[in-house]
């Protein structure tokens, strides 16, 4: 597999389970507890990574997307326990939590070789060059296969659970009545966007993988009124937003995952000008 | 430990926590603390922008490129939440990220040109407080002061658009030039303070101090003190520790210890923390046990017409409660004096019996008031009343019994007792 089409594949899977995701996010009001998460992650992958003594395993990201859910709880907590502001209960947390995770890479520097600066953005280009093999065959990137799989369970998620998301994204009353239960279903995403931030972690970084979760859904919304059409969409603009960002980042040579946020900005203003030349 | 570069880190450190601190209570009080989040983030782009077009080194032009950065992602915000349907915290995290985003590409694009190096511009996303020259310190020290400055001169202002922003308006404030300027000062606090904490943590700085001081206070001035001494501590303790340990990075470290004060204070503050509201829903809680119990033996008294004993077991049938709470309760209210254990179960004692009747007769005295005065069906006042007897207090119950006459008998024909004097 050439290194361009394994850079272009991984990039466009991400893009996708996060735009999927982003969808429900933006629905429930949710997005800063996705960047919340996208941060708070930090010192789960230091843990998992100086326990597990490697990048892409398996417990590396159980161990980090639990932290991730971890955060969810404890916004949860001090917002309607402790009735802190929303707003500053998620500032709070991630800070702490991201301050905590910067603090335990120093303190292990020589054990933990993780770059701060490529958690914060991330180092989709050289996804070819880490590759795993399996009874002596080569099987590629391992991120590929990572965004990959990914992908696919977001798909599934999404499937399976579309009538609960529904519902409990839209009436939380009538949602209880039917028997579903809104905390399950908040915690299950959040799972999954902890797990999304975690795998994406290494290819866009901590910081634009919210750009991913938020900009193809809030564009999305823009300009659909229906959820289906809106998933689709979402997914769609992910999947143009991340091919563009990589095109304009190849002709500049410039970091991909900034490439990938502008374009997914430019989106949307896109977006945002049309619509409002509409009304008038 | 005492050498010049620690005193200036220290002295930086100072001046940008606890004047962001002031700077962030205003939007902490409004609910709207993640704007100073994304506008940290949206800085970026102005200031590679700024280090691309001028001289990088200069504080100045950072400052002016982070200023237009910051007021386009702030007026950015403002459109997307007032002109679309989507929600404040998109369009919060939206600019957040694409702005970022947009500065890492510029970022990546200067450093690819070897220029990335001489201006330090990684600083920004983490914060390098060791790297705090004297021109800086002046810097900090100048826009310390005009923040404080700021603050002081639109304090009225800030505070009504804080508190009610139609009510500032109708009241006549030019509430758009007030809002600008708290901007232009959340923008100037954001911009100093990503030198040393950087980007990401920069929310710390803003929000955190504010949670700690908002559980022990709720009076603004106070709290503004109480903000901007947390963050001095927060300031203080990182620099040490980070003096202290080798390769410890300043500003993670600042935002830790803010973090444990936020933590600690939102847990441990009296009154308003949550093991003292705990504590008082208990108490709470406890009291309207008793008061129940109370009521229930003089109820049954009353029927009786003598003094009569109630065995645990029947109690536990007439208030449908578990056996745990009521013998704990019981064992209280003996304690005290109000009950007595005999063979035949337990009876009021004097004391007890002038406790219970209290609270049957404020349970009555509301059902009268209840259907006398605010008119409703005799059929529907009970459930307010059985809350009600515990919260009215000596003072409104005189009131009350004026208010009716020094009624006899409650809407369902039960004796109002009054206590012979």
């Amino acid at each position: 597999m050439s290194p361009t089409l394994a850079i272009a594949l991984t990039a466009i899977f991400t893009a996708i389970s996060c735009a999927v995701l982003g969808a429900f996010l933006v629905l429930r009001k949710m997005t800063m507890v996705g960047d919340a998460i996208s941060h708070a992650v930090l010192p789960g992958i230091a843990i998992a990574y100086l326990l597990s003594q490697s990048r892409a395993s398996l417990p590396m990201f159980v161990g980090a997307a639990l932290v991730g859910v971890f955060a969810t709880v404890v916004i949860e907590i001090l917002s309607k326990k402790w009735k802190v502001q929303s707003d500053a209960s998620i500032g709070m947390t991630f800070t702490t939590l991201f301050a905590l995770g910067v603090v335990l890479i120093t303190y292990w520097s020589d054990k933990v070789d993780l770059d701060q600066e490529c958690v914060l953005y991330g180092e989709i280009a050289f996804v070819p060059f880490n590759t795993w093999t399996l009874g002596g065959k080569s099987m590629g990137p391992i991120a590929l296969w990572s965004s990959g799989i990914l992908l696919l369970m977001v798909l599934v998620y999404t499937l399976v659970g579309f009538k609960g998301l529904l519902m409990s994204s839209f009436n939380e009353d009538y949602a209880a009545v039917l028997g579903i239960g809104i905390g399950a279903w908040n915690l299950s995403l959040m799972s999954m966007v902890s797990l999304a931030t975690v795998v994406s972690f290494e290819s866009v970084g901590a910081i634009l993988v919210v750009a991913l979760l938020v900009a193809p859904a809030a564009t999305a919304y823009l300009v659909s009124s229906q959820l289906k059409r809106m998933i689709a969409l979402s997914a769609l603009f992910g999947l143009s937003g991340s091919l563009g960002g990589y095109l304009l980042s190849a002709a500049l040579d410039t970091s991909i995952a900034g490439g990938i946020a502008t374009t997914l900005g430019i989106q949307f203003a896109v977006a945002l000008t049309l619509v409002q030349l509409r009304k008038k | 430990m005492f050498d010049p570069v620690f005193i200036k880190v220290l002295l930086g450190t100072l001046l940008l926590a606890s004047s962001s601190a002031v700077v962030g209570a205003f939007s902490f009080l409004k609910g709207e603390s993640l704007v100073g989040d994304a506008i940290a983030h949206a800085l970026l782009p102005g200031v590679v922008l700024a280090f691309i077009l001028g001289d990088g080194r200069h504080p100045g032009y950072l400052i002016i490129g982070a200023l237009i950065a910051g007021l386009i992602a702030h007026y950015g915000i403002a459109f997307i939440e007032q002109r679309t349907k989507l929600k404040s915290d998109t369009a919060v995290s939206l600019v957040l990220s694409t702005f970022f985003g947009f500065g890492i590409l510029l970022m990546s694009y200067v450093q690819r040109t070897g220029q990335g190096q001489q201006a330090g511009l990684e600083r920004f996303l983490l914060g390098k407080a060791a790297a705090i020259t004297m021109v800086d310190l002046y810097v900090f020290t100048g826009l310390a002061l005009l923040l404080l400055l700021g603050v002081a001169l639109f304090y009225k202002g800030f505070q009504l658009m804080t508190f009610n922003e139609d009510f500032a308006a109708a009241i006549g404030l030019p509430t758009g030039t007030i809002r600008f300027a708290f901007t232009v000062l959340t923008v100037l606090a954001v911009t100093v303070g990503i030198q040393t904490v950087g980007v990401v943590l920069m929310a710390a700085l803003l929000i955190t101090p504010s949670a700690a001081a908002r559980s022990w206070t709720s009076c603004l001035p106070r709290m503004l003190l109480l903000a901007a001494l947390f963050a001095s501590f927060a300031a203080l303790g990182g620099t040490f520790i980070s003096a202290a340990l080798p390769k410890m990075p300043t500003g993670p470290w600042i935002v830790l210890v803010l973090g444990f004060f936020g933590f600690t204070s939102l847990i441990f503050a009296p009154e308003k923390g949550w093991l003292a509201r705990r504590r008082r829903a208990a108490s709470n809680r406890n009291k309207t046990q008793r008061e129940n119990l109370l009521k229930l033996l003089y109820g049954a008294e009353e029927r009786a017409g003598k003094p009569i004993a109630m065995t645990a077991g029947a109690m536990v049938d007439a208030r449908e409660q578990h056996y745990e709470g009521l013998t704990k309760t019981l064992r209280n209210l003996k304690k005290e004096f109000l009950v007595v254990e005999r063979p035949d179960g337990f009876a009021l004692t004097d004391l007890g019996r002038i406790e219970g009747r209290r609270v049957v007769r404020l349970h009555r005295l509301w059902e009268l008031y209840l259907t006398e005065r605010l008119g409703m069906a005799a059929d529907h006042i009970h459930p307010q009343a059985e809350t009600m007897e515990h919260v009215i207090t000596p003072e409104i119950e005189a009131l009350i019994v004026k208010e009716l006459g020094n009624p006899e008998v409650d809407p369902h024909q039960s004796p109002i007792p009054y206590e012979e004097d």
